[in-house]
């Protein structure tokens, strides 16, 4: 006799320890196994596309801050490479150094906790994550130091920074590129070679190269996945070509790879850090634009490579002092359509590290 | 006789379960033997809160509770007192009478095995002559309390986390029980007194691989790290507990400190040599030890991932359960063959053959399992 059942559905958030946010996968289970999932997102909305167009150019960098925001300066970046773009302004060479450490300080400050979290989604009990929490915080003190804020920095200006940095903030800087490779392999033998995570990471979630490729995945989810594709490199913005660095990339494309991936980012940032700090020159940090910036009519896209993958704005100026159409490629939400092929197949305990190995930030997936 | 026969006398009865000067027969022997276990595994079970809060704190590089009271060590009371107070729900479409019972019927029985543990020479509630039987026996019956738990709630969570819980507790009894073997063919006794009397040498030397199987699954058994699946934090939220609030909860998480507790104290009295040691009074030695072996389950709490479902069923039945029939066919030869020999050539022996299996295991076996095709 054949017994009756029927699909089991669960649903995985909004509301979940390990959502990263407030996310929801509304999952179809066949004992452990899901057998169907249908991400639910549009739960932290808060229209900032919409909001960016009633705003002056130089007014939307504060709302900028908002969408990744694990990763402030990045977007910070973005933004304001965009506009520079658009109405061609300057920048100082100061202000460019000053930038690049800024945005390699928040890929380590961001991958820190992408790692830290993917490790607690393993199931080891808060330690891991803690112990990059530590690492994190000495680099939001150094961020408190140049723009007294601890998330949502605001620091970047069109045609600079806001301002210099403080004079004790170079030798902090220092002391942090010295230690910081220590700790990175401190948390690298932590777990690294673990055999439980060997056992839980390696082989799952699989996103295969081609895929990767036409969903356009991007960031340490593509580079994982084996392709050598770094916006640094591929089309290089501020003044990236001056650094020495290499792209980590994987194999195989599974969750193990992923992790990977980003502790070796870490290493490759610290090393970018340490050249721009010897490079770094004197001078001015921002170039004289006006408060009410009008640009050109045209329109622009400007990305950069965010800790989390491409992140890009898209302009389009009416002349007039807000932008016309403002429109956010965000890095986490276009990675984030392979989830459904990546865990359908898996054990609940799988679509948890998954979902946790891309590294998404709601607040860039539904900005 | 049995020990509920009033006419039992402990100086007579069983063994030598007590001097015989011992004052009162045997209901006052029960009456302060079940306050005093009632007392031991409330007061060590705040003691076990306080000290892995703490301990944990200290490995992931924070304080810990450290508020309440001198270096926060009254925080399990301000705990229960906050749990005392809130208020008790339940789930509008569960099965009222189970959601009750569940915690009731994964409570009773950790606190029965205490019946049966030697907390010095003699000093125990009942020397049951099939004492460790009886503990495998009694403490798996809270798994019924926590399915009952997992059913009653009417939440998916909690029934995940219930299936789980079934899975892998079955799965672990039997390795479970075969390492306890080997134990029980060195001791020749069942009853845990005798088995602490014989241990000259800790059996943990002479059984190295049984310990380990033991210690691996009364990890299961007992659901903590890398076997908490079934209350798995980021995945099923709390498992079974979910929907529990209040008492209700505080008896949960009660039960797991309690589990953590008998087993730390079954580890003990099996293979390290329960209150035996110098210069200490037994009992301290007892608490010493009891402490150290949960420090160790705390400590690999707080450092290695969780392992998936299938992984663990796995890891039962073609890791443990093989190394566990080896360990015993090992145990009966040497008890057999070689009665006479010295001490120090079985525990070099053993643990030759120890790393030998490991070894081998670590080289054929693969947690298998993976994706399935939908």
């Amino acid at each position: 006799m054949a017994l009756k059942t029927e699909p089991f559905v669960v649903n995985i958030g909004p509301a979940h320890p390990s959502t990263h946010g407030v996310f929801r996968m509304r999952t179809t289970l066949d004992g452990e196994v899901i057998v169907d999932m249908e991400p639910v997102f549009g739960y932290l909305h808060r229209g900032i596309e919409k909001l960016a167009e009633e705003r002056t150019y130089t007014g939307v960098i504060p709302l900028t801050d908002r969408l990744d925001y694990l990763a402030s300066m990045s977007n910070n970046l973005a933004y304001v490479l965009a506009v520079e773009k658009l109405a061609e302004i300057p920048v100082p060479g100061r202000a460019e150094y000053l930038r690049v450490i800024m945005a390699e300080l928040q890929r380590i400050a961001s991958h820190l906790i992408a790692v830290g979290a993917f490790l607690n989604d393993c199931g080891a009990f808060m330690t891991p994550l803690l112990y990059m929490l530590r690492e994190r915080e000495k680099i939001l003190d150094l961020f408190e130091m140049v723009s007294g804020q601890r998330l949502t920095y605001n620091y970047m200006r069109v045609g600079g920074v806001s301002q210099d940095v403080p004079e004790e903030f170079i030798p902090a800087l220092g002391k942090f590129v010295k230690v910081m490779p220590g700790f990175i392999d401190e948390y690298d033998q932590l777990l690294a070679e673990n055999e439980i995570l060997l056992a839980r990471a390696k082989g799952v979630g699989i996103l295969p190269k081609e895929l990767a490729i036409n969903i356009s995945a991007s960031g340490p989810v593509l580079r994982a996945s084996g392709v050598k594709w770094d916006i640094r490199k591929a089309d290089p913005y501020s003044i990236y070509d001056r650094f020495e660095f290499d792209i980590p990339t994987g194999t195989v494309g599974d969750c193990y790879d992923r992790y990977r991936v980003r502790i070796q980012e870490m290493r490759q940032s610290v090393r970018i850090l340490k050249q721009a700090l010897e490079q770094l020159p004197q001078g001015e940090v921002r170039s004289d634009v006006p408060h009410l910036l009008r640009p050109p009519v045209g329109e622009v896209y400007g990305h950069i490579e965010a800790p989390k993958g491409e992140l890009g704005f898209y302009l389009v100026s009416d002349n007039s002092i807000a932008p016309y159409r403002f429109h956010i490629r965000a890095p986490s939400l276009i990675n984030l359509t392979a989830l459904r092929d990546m865990i359908v197949g898996w054990k609940v305990a799988d679509a948890i590290i998954i979902f946790g190995s891309i590294d998404i930030c709601m607040g860039e997936v539904d900005r | 006789m049995t020990v509920f026969d009033p006419g039992f006398s402990p100086s007579s009865g069983y063994g030598q379960t007590l001097p015989p000067d011992w004052p009162g027969g045997f209901w006052l022997h029960w009456g302060v033997f079940v306050v005093i276990i009632l007392v031991f595994v409330l007061a060590m079970v705040m003691g076990f809160i306080y000290l892995e809060r703490r301990g944990i704190g200290r490995f992931q590089v924070r304080l810990g509770p450290n508020r309440v009271g001198p270096f926060g060590v009254l925080q399990p009371v301000a705990d229960a007192i906050k749990v005392l107070l809130k208020e008790d729900i339940i789930p509008a479409k569960g099965d009222r009478w189970v959601h009750w019972l569940a915690p009731v019927v994964a409570f009773v029985p950790v606190v029965m095995i205490f019946a049966v543990v030697p907390f010095q020479d003699g000093a125990l509630l009942a020397d049951l002559n099939i004492g460790i039987l009886y503990v495998v026996a009694i403490s798996s019956i809270s798994v019924v309390g926590i399915f009952m738990a997992g059913w009653g709630s009417n939440n998916k969570f909690s029934l995940l986390g219930a299936m789980r819980t079934v899975a892998q507790e079955v799965s672990y009894e039997i390795p479970l029980v075969l390492s306890i073997l080997g134990v029980v063919l060195i001791a020749g006794s069942l009853s845990l007194n005798d088995i602490v009397k014989v241990q000259s040498i800790p059996f943990i030397l002479l059984q190295p691989l049984g310990f380990l199987i033991y210690f691996i699954g009364a990890c299961a058994e007992i659901n903590r790290t890398p076997f908490d699946l079934l209350e798995a934090d980021s995945e099923i939220v709390a498992g079974f507990h979910t929907e529990y609030s209040g008492m209700k909860f505080a008896l949960f998480y009660l039960v797991e400190y309690a589990e953590a507790l008998a087993i730390s104290a079954i580890i003990t009295t099996l293979f390290l040599g329960g209150w035996r040691g110098p210069v200490l009074p037994p009992f301290l030695w007892f608490l010493i030890k009891v402490v150290g072996v949960f420090f160790l389950i705390f400590w690999i709490r707080s450092t290695i991932p969780r392992v998936r479902v299938d992984q663990l069923m796995a890891f039962a039945w073609k890791c443990l359960l093989p190394l566990a029939l080896i360990n015993l066919l090992i145990t009966g030869v040497e008890v057999l063959v070689l009665p006479e020999a010295l001490p120090w050539t079985i525990i070099f022996l053993n643990l030759a053959i120890m790393a030998v299996l490991i070894a081998l295991w670590s080289k054929l076996f693969r947690l298998g399992g993976g994706r399935v095709e939908v």
